[in-house]
Protein backbone atom coordinates (compact mmCIF):
# COMPACT_ATOMS: atom_id res chain seq x y z
CA UNK A 1 0.00 0.00 0.00
CA UNK A 2 1.43 3.32 -0.77
CA UNK A 3 2.47 6.21 1.99
CA UNK A 4 -0.25 8.27 0.32
CA UNK A 5 -3.08 5.63 0.32
CA UNK A 6 -1.97 4.36 4.27
CA UNK A 7 -2.22 8.51 5.24
CA UNK A 8 -6.09 8.22 3.50
CA UNK A 9 -6.82 5.42 5.42
CA UNK A 10 -5.50 6.86 8.60
CA UNK A 11 -7.53 10.02 8.11
CA UNK A 12 -10.78 8.45 7.14
CA UNK A 13 -10.19 6.39 10.65
CA UNK A 14 -9.25 9.32 12.51
CA UNK A 15 -12.08 11.54 11.18
CA UNK A 16 -14.83 8.46 11.29
CA UNK A 17 -15.16 8.57 7.60
CA UNK A 18 -16.58 6.00 5.32
CA UNK A 19 -13.99 5.61 2.86
CA UNK A 20 -15.20 2.04 1.20
CA UNK A 21 -18.95 1.00 0.28
CA UNK A 22 -19.38 -1.90 -1.29
CA UNK A 23 -22.86 -2.01 -2.42
CA UNK A 24 -24.44 -5.02 -3.99
CA UNK A 25 -26.70 -3.52 -6.33
CA UNK A 26 -28.79 -7.12 -6.89
CA UNK A 27 -28.69 -10.91 -5.55
CA UNK A 28 -29.50 -12.30 -9.08
CA UNK A 29 -27.65 -13.82 -10.51
CA UNK A 30 -27.16 -16.13 -13.91
CA UNK A 31 -24.61 -18.52 -12.53
CA UNK A 32 -25.29 -21.07 -9.02
CA UNK A 33 -22.07 -21.37 -7.76
CA UNK A 34 -21.78 -24.33 -5.62
CA UNK A 35 -20.60 -22.05 -2.39
CA UNK A 36 -22.25 -19.14 -2.84
CA UNK A 37 -23.50 -17.50 0.36
CA UNK A 38 -27.08 -15.76 -1.06
CA UNK A 39 -30.18 -16.76 -2.34
CA UNK A 40 -31.21 -15.04 -5.82
CA UNK A 41 -34.49 -13.93 -5.85
CA UNK A 42 -35.95 -10.92 -5.38
CA UNK A 43 -37.14 -9.46 -1.91
CA UNK A 44 -37.91 -5.88 -3.03
CA UNK A 45 -34.67 -4.26 -4.64
CA UNK A 46 -34.07 -0.26 -4.80
CA UNK A 47 -35.23 0.99 -7.90
CA UNK A 48 -32.86 2.85 -9.58
CA UNK A 49 -33.86 5.93 -8.10
CA UNK A 50 -33.32 4.41 -4.73
CA UNK A 51 -29.89 3.65 -5.41
CA UNK A 52 -29.02 6.83 -7.07
CA UNK A 53 -30.22 8.79 -4.19
CA UNK A 54 -28.40 6.74 -1.78
CA UNK A 55 -25.22 7.34 -4.33
CA UNK A 56 -25.96 10.92 -3.38
CA UNK A 57 -25.84 10.13 0.25
CA UNK A 58 -22.02 8.47 -0.10
CA UNK A 59 -20.59 11.21 -2.30
CA UNK A 60 -21.60 13.69 0.28
CA UNK A 61 -20.22 11.15 3.40
CA UNK A 62 -17.21 11.07 1.65
CA UNK A 63 -17.12 7.97 0.24
CA UNK A 64 -14.31 7.68 -1.98
CA UNK A 65 -14.28 3.63 -3.01
CA UNK A 66 -17.35 2.06 -4.36
CA UNK A 67 -17.53 -1.89 -5.06
CA UNK A 68 -20.88 -2.66 -7.16
CA UNK A 69 -21.16 -6.23 -6.64
CA UNK A 70 -24.36 -8.92 -6.24
CA UNK A 71 -25.49 -11.33 -7.70
CA UNK A 72 -24.21 -10.48 -10.84
CA UNK A 73 -24.79 -6.80 -11.58
CA UNK A 74 -25.59 -7.24 -15.39
CA UNK A 75 -28.81 -9.10 -13.98
CA UNK A 76 -30.07 -5.19 -13.61
CA UNK A 77 -30.97 -3.50 -16.76
CA UNK A 78 -30.65 -0.21 -14.59
CA UNK A 79 -26.83 -1.23 -13.94
CA UNK A 80 -25.24 1.12 -16.63
CA UNK A 81 -27.51 4.21 -15.48
CA UNK A 82 -26.83 3.24 -11.89
CA UNK A 83 -22.63 2.89 -12.58
CA UNK A 84 -23.31 6.43 -14.92
CA UNK A 85 -24.39 7.96 -12.28
CA UNK A 86 -21.83 7.09 -9.87
CA UNK A 87 -18.97 7.80 -11.68
CA UNK A 88 -20.82 11.22 -12.42
CA UNK A 89 -20.41 11.47 -8.34
CA UNK A 90 -16.69 10.88 -8.93
CA UNK A 91 -16.46 7.37 -7.04
CA UNK A 92 -13.36 5.20 -7.80
CA UNK A 93 -15.77 2.36 -8.70
CA UNK A 94 -14.67 -1.42 -8.95
CA UNK A 95 -17.09 -3.73 -10.35
CA UNK A 96 -17.21 -7.19 -9.51
CA UNK A 97 -19.18 -9.48 -12.40
CA UNK A 98 -18.65 -12.56 -14.11
CA UNK A 99 -18.38 -11.30 -17.09
CA UNK A 100 -20.76 -13.61 -18.77
CA UNK A 101 -22.58 -10.58 -19.87
CA UNK A 102 -19.75 -8.42 -21.19
CA UNK A 103 -19.86 -7.62 -24.87
CA UNK A 104 -18.53 -5.33 -27.23
CA UNK A 105 -21.16 -2.51 -25.75
CA UNK A 106 -20.35 -3.63 -21.85
CA UNK A 107 -17.12 -3.20 -22.16
CA UNK A 108 -17.14 -0.28 -24.47
CA UNK A 109 -19.11 1.60 -21.61
CA UNK A 110 -16.91 0.02 -18.46
CA UNK A 111 -13.81 2.04 -20.49
CA UNK A 112 -16.09 5.17 -21.00
CA UNK A 113 -17.12 5.12 -17.74
CA UNK A 114 -13.45 5.40 -16.16
CA UNK A 115 -14.01 2.25 -14.41
CA UNK A 116 -11.11 1.40 -11.93
CA UNK A 117 -11.12 -2.30 -11.74
CA UNK A 118 -13.36 -5.09 -13.13
CA UNK A 119 -12.83 -8.14 -10.70
CA UNK A 120 -14.63 -11.35 -12.25
CA UNK A 121 -14.26 -14.80 -10.37
CA UNK A 122 -12.19 -17.65 -12.11
CA UNK A 123 -12.57 -20.83 -10.60
CA UNK A 124 -10.41 -22.81 -13.06
CA UNK A 125 -8.50 -22.63 -16.57
CA UNK A 126 -10.82 -25.72 -17.29
CA UNK A 127 -14.16 -25.26 -18.42
CA UNK A 128 -15.51 -28.89 -16.97
CA UNK A 129 -14.09 -27.96 -13.39
CA UNK A 130 -14.71 -23.78 -13.76
CA UNK A 131 -18.30 -24.84 -15.09
CA UNK A 132 -18.84 -27.32 -12.70
CA UNK A 133 -18.92 -24.84 -10.03
CA UNK A 134 -20.72 -21.83 -11.34
CA UNK A 135 -23.34 -24.53 -13.21
CA UNK A 136 -24.23 -22.58 -16.27
CA UNK A 137 -22.66 -24.20 -19.44
CA UNK A 138 -20.41 -22.38 -21.13
CA UNK A 139 -19.86 -19.89 -18.18
CA UNK A 140 -15.75 -20.31 -18.86
CA UNK A 141 -15.82 -19.31 -22.50
CA UNK A 142 -18.04 -16.52 -21.97
CA UNK A 143 -16.19 -15.25 -19.23
CA UNK A 144 -13.04 -15.26 -20.66
CA UNK A 145 -14.55 -13.49 -23.91
CA UNK A 146 -15.51 -11.04 -21.65
CA UNK A 147 -12.39 -10.22 -19.82
CA UNK A 148 -10.63 -10.16 -23.22
CA UNK A 149 -12.80 -7.81 -24.43
CA UNK A 150 -12.53 -6.12 -21.72
CA UNK A 151 -8.75 -6.09 -21.97
CA UNK A 152 -8.27 -4.74 -25.67
CA UNK A 153 -10.03 -1.58 -24.40
CA UNK A 154 -7.52 -1.34 -21.53
CA UNK A 155 -10.04 -2.17 -18.38
CA UNK A 156 -7.97 -3.12 -15.72
CA UNK A 157 -9.37 -6.86 -14.11
CA UNK A 158 -8.44 -9.11 -11.70
CA UNK A 159 -9.30 -12.43 -12.04
CA UNK A 160 -10.21 -13.67 -8.52
CA UNK A 161 -9.58 -17.27 -7.67
CA UNK A 162 -11.80 -18.52 -4.61
CA UNK A 163 -9.75 -22.19 -3.75
CA UNK A 164 -11.78 -24.82 -2.80
CA UNK A 165 -11.39 -28.51 -2.65
CA UNK A 166 -13.21 -28.96 -6.14
CA UNK A 167 -10.73 -26.42 -7.64
CA UNK A 168 -7.39 -26.70 -5.73
CA UNK A 169 -5.34 -27.88 -8.37
CA UNK A 170 -5.89 -25.32 -11.19
CA UNK A 171 -4.66 -21.61 -9.29
CA UNK A 172 -1.66 -22.38 -10.91
CA UNK A 173 -3.17 -22.45 -14.41
CA UNK A 174 -5.65 -19.70 -13.98
CA UNK A 175 -2.79 -17.69 -13.14
CA UNK A 176 -1.19 -18.29 -16.36
CA UNK A 177 -4.50 -17.39 -17.86
CA UNK A 178 -4.30 -14.39 -15.83
CA UNK A 179 -0.86 -13.73 -17.32
CA UNK A 180 -2.31 -14.78 -21.25
CA UNK A 181 -5.10 -12.21 -20.35
CA UNK A 182 -2.95 -9.57 -18.78
CA UNK A 183 -4.85 -9.35 -15.60
CA UNK A 184 -4.17 -9.28 -11.75
CA UNK A 185 -4.40 -12.60 -10.29
CA UNK A 186 -5.97 -12.55 -6.61
CA UNK A 187 -6.82 -16.18 -4.46
CA UNK A 188 -9.03 -16.73 -1.59
CA UNK A 189 -9.52 -19.72 0.46
CA UNK A 190 -11.97 -18.41 2.57
CA UNK A 191 -15.75 -19.79 2.16
CA UNK A 192 -18.19 -17.57 3.68
CA UNK A 193 -21.33 -19.45 5.30
CA UNK A 194 -24.83 -18.33 3.75
CA UNK A 195 -26.16 -15.07 5.16
CA UNK A 196 -29.17 -17.26 6.50
CA UNK A 197 -26.72 -18.84 8.81
CA UNK A 198 -26.28 -22.04 7.09
CA UNK A 199 -22.63 -22.97 7.29
CA UNK A 200 -22.85 -26.12 5.03
CA UNK A 201 -20.90 -24.81 2.31
CA UNK A 202 -18.25 -24.48 4.21
CA UNK A 203 -16.89 -28.09 3.79
CA UNK A 204 -16.42 -26.85 0.30
CA UNK A 205 -13.35 -25.28 1.46
CA UNK A 206 -9.95 -26.47 1.62
CA UNK A 207 -8.04 -26.67 5.23
CA UNK A 208 -5.15 -28.47 6.89
CA UNK A 209 -2.70 -29.81 4.59
CA UNK A 210 -3.80 -28.25 1.50
CA UNK A 211 -3.86 -24.92 3.49
CA UNK A 212 -0.56 -25.26 4.72
CA UNK A 213 0.92 -26.46 0.83
CA UNK A 214 -1.21 -23.25 -0.70
CA UNK A 215 0.66 -20.54 1.96
CA UNK A 216 3.98 -22.47 1.23
CA UNK A 217 3.76 -21.42 -2.38
CA UNK A 218 5.67 -18.37 -3.39
CA UNK A 219 3.46 -17.94 -6.38
CA UNK A 220 0.60 -17.22 -4.11
CA UNK A 221 1.95 -15.59 -1.15
CA UNK A 222 5.29 -13.72 -2.05
CA UNK A 223 7.74 -14.20 0.52
CA UNK A 224 6.56 -17.43 2.43
CA UNK A 225 9.29 -16.99 5.22
CA UNK A 226 7.80 -14.18 6.10
CA UNK A 227 4.72 -14.96 5.23
CA UNK A 228 4.35 -18.54 7.30
CA UNK A 229 7.15 -16.60 10.15
CA UNK A 230 6.12 -17.35 14.02
CA UNK A 231 4.14 -14.45 15.48
CA UNK A 232 5.74 -11.86 17.37
CA UNK A 233 5.46 -10.75 20.70
CA UNK A 234 2.18 -9.88 22.28
CA UNK A 235 2.38 -6.09 23.65
CA UNK A 236 -0.17 -3.52 24.28
CA UNK A 237 0.17 -1.84 21.04
CA UNK A 238 -1.18 -5.31 18.97
CA UNK A 239 -3.77 -5.63 22.03
CA UNK A 240 -4.77 -1.92 20.91
CA UNK A 241 -5.55 -2.61 17.51
CA UNK A 242 -8.64 -2.25 15.65
CA UNK A 243 -9.71 -6.01 13.86
CA UNK A 244 -10.18 -4.43 9.71
CA UNK A 245 -11.85 -1.67 7.95
CA UNK A 246 -15.54 -3.33 8.55
CA UNK A 247 -17.69 -0.59 10.49
CA UNK A 248 -14.50 1.49 10.69
CA UNK A 249 -13.85 3.16 7.45
CA UNK A 250 -16.11 0.61 5.67
CA UNK A 251 -19.60 -0.59 5.49
CA UNK A 252 -21.71 -3.00 3.23
CA UNK A 253 -25.26 -1.90 1.86
CA UNK A 254 -27.39 -5.01 0.26
CA UNK A 255 -29.68 -4.64 -2.78
CA UNK A 256 -32.47 -3.91 -0.13
CA UNK A 257 -31.03 -1.06 1.41
CA UNK A 258 -29.78 -2.80 4.73
CA UNK A 259 -26.68 -1.42 5.85
CA UNK A 260 -23.86 -3.95 7.55
CA UNK A 261 -19.89 -3.81 9.10
CA UNK A 262 -19.65 -5.93 6.12
CA UNK A 263 -20.74 -7.90 3.39
CA UNK A 264 -19.00 -10.96 5.35
CA UNK A 265 -19.92 -9.36 8.45
CA UNK A 266 -24.41 -9.57 8.77
CA UNK A 267 -24.96 -7.61 11.71
CA UNK A 268 -27.55 -5.64 10.70
CA UNK A 269 -27.21 -1.93 11.25
CA UNK A 270 -29.42 0.46 9.72
CA UNK A 271 -31.82 0.71 6.38
CA UNK A 272 -30.79 3.37 3.91
CA UNK A 273 -34.48 3.19 3.46
CA UNK A 274 -35.81 4.21 6.75
CA UNK A 275 -32.48 6.85 7.55
CA UNK A 276 -29.89 8.42 5.61
CA UNK A 277 -26.72 6.84 5.36
CA UNK A 278 -24.75 9.34 7.60
CA UNK A 279 -27.21 8.90 10.74
CA UNK A 280 -26.78 5.17 10.40
CA UNK A 281 -23.11 6.13 9.85
CA UNK A 282 -22.52 7.89 12.77
CA UNK A 283 -25.12 6.96 15.21
CA UNK A 284 -26.03 3.18 15.02
CA UNK A 285 -25.52 1.11 17.77
CA UNK A 286 -24.09 -1.89 16.46
CA UNK A 287 -21.64 -0.02 14.48
CA UNK A 288 -20.82 1.86 17.60
CA UNK A 289 -20.71 -2.04 19.37
CA UNK A 290 -18.37 -3.19 16.01
CA UNK A 291 -16.00 0.06 16.39
CA UNK A 292 -15.37 -0.70 19.97
CA UNK A 293 -13.98 -3.77 19.81
CA UNK A 294 -10.10 -3.80 20.17
CA UNK A 295 -8.11 -7.09 20.13
CA UNK A 296 -7.62 -6.83 23.90
CA UNK A 297 -11.31 -6.79 24.62
CA UNK A 298 -11.71 -10.51 22.48
CA UNK A 299 -11.68 -13.08 25.48
CA UNK A 300 -10.25 -15.95 23.97
CA UNK A 301 -8.23 -14.34 21.26
CA UNK A 302 -6.58 -11.90 23.32
CA UNK A 303 -4.40 -14.46 25.47
CA UNK A 304 -3.81 -16.11 21.65
CA UNK A 305 -0.16 -15.71 20.57
CA UNK A 306 -1.68 -15.04 16.57
CA UNK A 307 -3.10 -12.01 17.76
CA UNK A 308 -0.89 -9.77 16.14
CA UNK A 309 -1.03 -11.27 12.83
CA UNK A 310 -3.89 -13.66 12.48
CA UNK A 311 -6.85 -12.42 9.72
CA UNK A 312 -9.55 -12.60 11.95
CA UNK A 313 -12.59 -11.87 10.73
CA UNK A 314 -14.87 -10.11 12.92
CA UNK A 315 -17.87 -10.87 10.59
CA UNK A 316 -16.77 -14.64 10.45
CA UNK A 317 -17.03 -14.80 14.02
CA UNK A 318 -20.04 -12.82 14.13
CA UNK A 319 -21.62 -16.00 11.83
CA UNK A 320 -19.90 -18.16 14.41
CA UNK A 321 -22.02 -16.88 17.20
CA UNK A 322 -19.82 -14.73 19.14
CA UNK A 323 -18.68 -11.16 18.06
CA UNK A 324 -15.86 -11.06 20.13
CA UNK A 325 -15.23 -14.64 19.51
CA UNK A 326 -12.62 -16.77 17.56
CA UNK A 327 -13.08 -17.29 14.05
CA UNK A 328 -12.24 -21.24 13.72
CA UNK A 329 -11.69 -20.22 9.99
CA UNK A 330 -8.71 -17.96 10.68
CA UNK A 331 -7.41 -20.26 13.60
CA UNK A 332 -7.00 -22.94 10.99
CA UNK A 333 -5.02 -20.26 8.57
CA UNK A 334 -3.13 -19.31 11.49
CA UNK A 335 -2.29 -22.39 11.99
CA UNK A 336 -1.56 -23.39 8.83
CA UNK A 337 0.67 -20.91 8.04
CA UNK A 338 2.69 -21.04 11.32
CA UNK A 339 2.33 -24.70 12.59
CA UNK A 340 1.32 -23.51 16.24
CA UNK A 341 -2.32 -23.91 17.46
CA UNK A 342 -4.83 -20.66 18.69
CA UNK A 343 -5.74 -20.18 21.88
CA UNK A 344 -9.02 -21.35 20.54
CA UNK A 345 -7.68 -24.78 19.43
CA UNK A 346 -5.98 -25.53 22.21
CA UNK A 347 -8.91 -24.79 24.07
CA UNK A 348 -11.32 -27.13 22.30
CA UNK A 349 -8.77 -29.52 22.34
CA UNK A 350 -8.61 -29.67 25.97
CA UNK A 351 -12.80 -29.18 26.41
CA UNK A 352 -12.82 -32.36 23.92
CA UNK A 353 -10.69 -34.20 25.95
CA UNK A 354 -12.28 -33.16 29.14
CA UNK A 355 -15.60 -34.25 27.98
CA UNK A 356 -14.20 -37.63 26.97
CA UNK A 357 -13.27 -38.23 30.29
CA UNK A 358 -16.40 -37.45 31.45
CA UNK A 359 -17.78 -39.53 28.99
CA UNK A 360 -16.00 -42.83 30.70
CA UNK A 361 -16.65 -41.60 33.93
CA UNK A 362 -19.61 -41.96 33.41
CA UNK A 363 -19.69 -45.42 31.81
CA UNK A 364 -21.59 -47.77 34.01
CA UNK A 365 -21.23 -51.98 33.88
CA UNK B 1 0.71 33.29 -25.95
CA UNK B 2 -2.65 31.16 -26.71
CA UNK B 3 -4.74 30.54 -23.75
CA UNK B 4 -4.66 27.62 -22.05
CA UNK B 5 -7.81 25.20 -21.22
CA UNK B 6 -7.91 22.69 -18.90
CA UNK B 7 -10.25 20.04 -17.87
CA UNK B 8 -10.28 17.16 -15.36
CA UNK B 9 -9.79 13.91 -16.79
CA UNK B 10 -12.98 11.10 -17.19
CA UNK B 11 -10.60 8.58 -15.94
CA UNK B 12 -9.99 9.73 -12.18
CA UNK B 13 -12.10 9.71 -9.23
CA UNK B 14 -11.90 12.25 -6.99
CA UNK B 15 -13.35 13.40 -3.51
CA UNK B 16 -12.53 16.02 -0.98
CA UNK B 17 -11.69 14.17 2.40
CA UNK B 18 -11.03 15.95 5.52
CA UNK B 19 -10.35 19.34 4.08
CA UNK B 20 -7.72 17.61 1.18
CA UNK B 21 -8.47 16.86 -2.30
CA UNK B 22 -7.92 13.01 -3.32
CA UNK B 23 -7.72 11.86 -6.79
CA UNK B 24 -6.71 8.38 -8.12
CA UNK B 25 -6.42 8.42 -11.60
CA UNK B 26 -7.86 5.13 -13.37
CA UNK B 27 -4.87 4.93 -15.53
CA UNK B 28 -2.33 3.29 -12.92
CA UNK B 29 -4.48 3.57 -10.09
CA UNK B 30 -1.60 6.07 -8.77
CA UNK B 31 -3.39 8.38 -5.87
CA UNK B 32 -2.27 12.13 -5.77
CA UNK B 33 -3.64 15.07 -2.86
CA UNK B 34 -4.07 18.57 -3.91
CA UNK B 35 -3.31 20.92 -1.73
CA UNK B 36 -5.36 24.04 -1.39
CA UNK B 37 -4.44 26.36 -4.71
CA UNK B 38 -4.01 22.74 -6.47
CA UNK B 39 -7.59 21.99 -5.48
CA UNK B 40 -8.80 25.35 -6.53
CA UNK B 41 -8.00 25.18 -10.03
CA UNK B 42 -8.76 21.35 -10.02
CA UNK B 43 -12.04 22.39 -9.22
CA UNK B 44 -11.98 25.26 -11.47
CA UNK B 45 -10.95 23.23 -14.69
CA UNK B 46 -14.48 23.50 -16.40
CA UNK B 47 -12.66 22.88 -19.86
CA UNK B 48 -14.00 26.74 -21.18
CA UNK B 49 -12.61 29.04 -18.92
CA UNK B 50 -9.18 29.27 -19.52
CA UNK B 51 -6.23 28.91 -17.18
CA UNK B 52 -5.15 32.63 -16.70
CA UNK B 53 -8.68 33.30 -15.93
CA UNK B 54 -8.87 30.61 -13.20
CA UNK B 55 -5.38 32.60 -11.83
CA UNK B 56 -6.31 35.41 -11.88
CA UNK B 57 -10.17 35.42 -10.44
CA UNK B 58 -9.98 32.05 -8.26
CA UNK B 59 -6.32 31.84 -7.07
CA UNK B 60 -4.76 35.15 -6.82
CA UNK B 61 -8.39 36.42 -5.90
CA UNK B 62 -8.14 34.05 -2.69
CA UNK B 63 -4.15 33.47 -2.15
CA UNK B 64 -2.43 36.67 -2.34
CA UNK B 65 0.21 35.31 -5.00
CA UNK B 66 2.00 37.04 -7.79
CA UNK B 67 0.05 36.90 -10.71
CA UNK B 68 2.81 36.11 -13.06
CA UNK B 69 4.65 34.34 -10.95
CA UNK B 70 1.30 32.21 -9.88
CA UNK B 71 0.14 31.98 -14.11
CA UNK B 72 3.75 29.95 -14.42
CA UNK B 73 3.67 27.59 -11.19
CA UNK B 74 -0.08 26.90 -12.46
CA UNK B 75 1.23 25.98 -15.82
CA UNK B 76 3.76 23.84 -14.55
CA UNK B 77 1.40 22.60 -12.32
CA UNK B 78 -1.45 21.61 -14.86
CA UNK B 79 1.40 19.91 -17.34
CA UNK B 80 2.43 17.78 -14.48
CA UNK B 81 -1.30 16.58 -14.13
CA UNK B 82 -1.89 15.85 -17.62
CA UNK B 83 1.41 13.97 -17.47
CA UNK B 84 -0.66 11.84 -15.02
CA UNK B 85 -3.68 11.90 -16.93
CA UNK B 86 -5.62 13.52 -14.54
CA UNK B 87 -6.25 17.14 -16.16
CA UNK B 88 -6.82 17.55 -20.18
CA UNK B 89 -4.93 20.68 -21.58
CA UNK B 90 -5.43 22.06 -24.77
CA UNK B 91 -4.65 25.56 -26.62
CA UNK B 92 -9.16 25.22 -27.49
CA UNK B 93 -11.99 24.90 -24.94
CA UNK B 94 -12.60 21.65 -24.29
CA UNK B 95 -16.24 19.74 -24.69
CA UNK B 96 -18.18 18.68 -21.95
CA UNK B 97 -18.28 15.19 -22.87
CA UNK B 98 -14.67 15.29 -22.01
CA UNK B 99 -14.94 16.65 -18.29
CA UNK B 100 -15.15 14.36 -15.56
CA UNK B 101 -17.85 15.25 -12.58
CA UNK B 102 -20.32 16.80 -15.18
CA UNK B 103 -23.74 16.27 -13.67
CA UNK B 104 -25.91 13.35 -14.55
CA UNK B 105 -29.39 13.91 -13.98
CA UNK B 106 -30.99 11.25 -11.40
CA UNK B 107 -33.67 8.82 -12.57
CA UNK B 108 -37.22 9.96 -11.30
CA UNK B 109 -38.16 8.92 -8.38
CA UNK B 110 -41.64 7.28 -9.83
CA UNK B 111 -41.95 4.44 -12.23
CA UNK B 112 -38.64 2.83 -11.28
CA UNK B 113 -38.39 -0.72 -10.62
CA UNK B 114 -35.56 -2.73 -10.78
CA UNK B 115 -35.15 -4.81 -14.27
Amino acid sequence: MSTLMQEMNQRALDQGLPLSVHLDVTYRCNERCVHCYLDHDNHGEMSTAEICGVLDQLAEAGVFFLIFSGGEVFMRMDFFRILEYARSLLFCVTVKTNAFMIREREADRLRELGVQMVQVSIYSHRPEVHDAITKLPGSLKRSIAGIRLLRSRGVSVTLANVLMRQNLADHAGVQALARELGAKFTIDPTITPKMDGDRSIIGLGIGGDDLKQVFRNPDLVGDVEEFCAPPPRVDDDVLDELPCSAGHTACYISPYGDVYPCVQFPLPSGSVRKQKFLDIWRHSPELDEVRSIHARDLPVCSSCSHVGTCSRCPGLAYMQGNLRGPSSQDCEKSYARTGIPSANMLAKAAASKASHLVQIAGVRP
Amino acid sequence: MSPLYIARSKEIAARQLGGEMMIMSARDSTLFNLNDVGTVIWEAADGITPLEEIVGRKVCGEFEIDAAEALADAESFVRELAGHGILVVSDEPIGSGQVSGQPVAPPPASSEVPE
